[in-house]
């Protein structure tokens, strides 16, 4: 990754342009062709450090969401983190260092949905789901500083 | 705001990523039937509301670098926990913070926060600052480093375009 790489994608995770041709826009600020960033976007992307050129949503003005948790038995955690990640509505699914060893966020089309998952997820688990829904955040998504050295 | 069938369509689109052509607004709207000026007016009016916080590039931290990852949580009681998250919110280190309700007996703490590091050391030295930074050590802690990541994708929000087609 050369130092425009780096520059693309620190300086635009935010006010991404909203004319007709963006990545235009980007290479006169880069001093690239259009087709150039758009190259090395689509590289980047393929390379795993771009998750998309989009949005990030205000919680729940789209569609319901929540953090779950569940203490899964060491010897079952590959089978029920397959389970939990087998749902299209699974968009992030951890094992953490806690005696609640899995986490995952719910994020469907609404509240009812999430709720609808987490409780097959129980069923067909057999185990208990906590539910840890969103009451009040507290950070701007301003992307995230990559802070290269 | 009020979002209508329509925003949620191309919320739904938008959730794919922008495609990387010369005119991407007018591809977005080509699946939706609306023309480029359109779809960069509700994207706009999105932003101003609110709605859509951030509109940019996403990247994956873990990909570039920043390998360790950890969510750092606080047992607050509720008289304190706006003007703590608020705080801890407000520091560059923290990438998300949020209050969730506490599930006892086996979950006791209702304020969440991510920090990401290039490793475990730089998270640890991270939460122990933010720990001395807002007096912290009084309130039961705890810190949960990812060890696996078994999924990581973008969120399906808005209305596939079918539905919102049926509902026009």
């Amino acid at each position: 990754m050369d130092q425009l790489d780096q520059r693309l994608l620190n300086e635009f995770q935010q006010d991404f342009p909203l004319a007709t041709r963006p990545y235009a826009v980007l290479g006169e600020r880069l001093g690239l062709g259009e087709d150039e960033v758009m190259d090395r976007l689509a590289r980047l992307s393929r390379g795993g450090s771009i998750s998309r050129v989009g949005a990030v949503f205000k919680p729940h003005a789209v569609g319901g969401s929540t953090l779950a948790a569940m203490a899964v038995p060491e010897d079952r955690l590959d089978e029920v983190a397959d389970l939990v990640s087998s749902f299209s509505e699974v968009n992030h699914n951890y094992q953490r260092e806690h005696r609640l060893n899995l986490w995952f966020v719910v994020t469907a089309t609404s509240q009812q949905r999430v709720a609808e998952v987490l409780a097959e997820i129980s069923a067909r688990a057999g185990l208990q789901v906590l539910d840890l829904p969103l009451l009040e955040h507290f950070h701007i998504d301003l992307g995230f500083d990559l802070k290269w050295t | 705001m009020d979002l209508s069938d329509t925003d949620l369509a191309l919320v739904s689109v938008l959730a794919q990523g922008l495609p990387m052509v010369s005119h991407p607004y007018r591809a977005v709207g080509a699946q939706l039937g609306l023309d480029e000026a359109q779809v960069m007016a509700r994207i706009q009016a999105m932003r101003d509301s609110g709605v859509i916080r951030r509109f940019g590039i996403i990247v994956r931290h873990h990909e570039l670098g920043f390998k360790a990852n950890a969510m750092s949580v606080w047992s607050i009681p509720d008289e304190e926990v706006g003007k703590v998250g608020r705080l801890l919110g407000d520091a560059p280190e923290v990438t998300l913070c949020y209050r969730r309700p506490p599930r006892l007996p086996l979950w006791p703490y209702n304020l969440f926060c991510m920090i990401h590091g290039r490793d475990r050391a730089e998270v640890e030295e991270t939460i122990g600052a933010l720990n001395r930074r807002f007096v912290l050590g009084a309130y039961p802690h705890a810190v949960l480093f990812s060890t696996r990541r078994f999924k990581q994708t973008g969120a399906r929000y808005g209305r596939p375009i079918h539905q919102a087609a049926a509902a026009e």
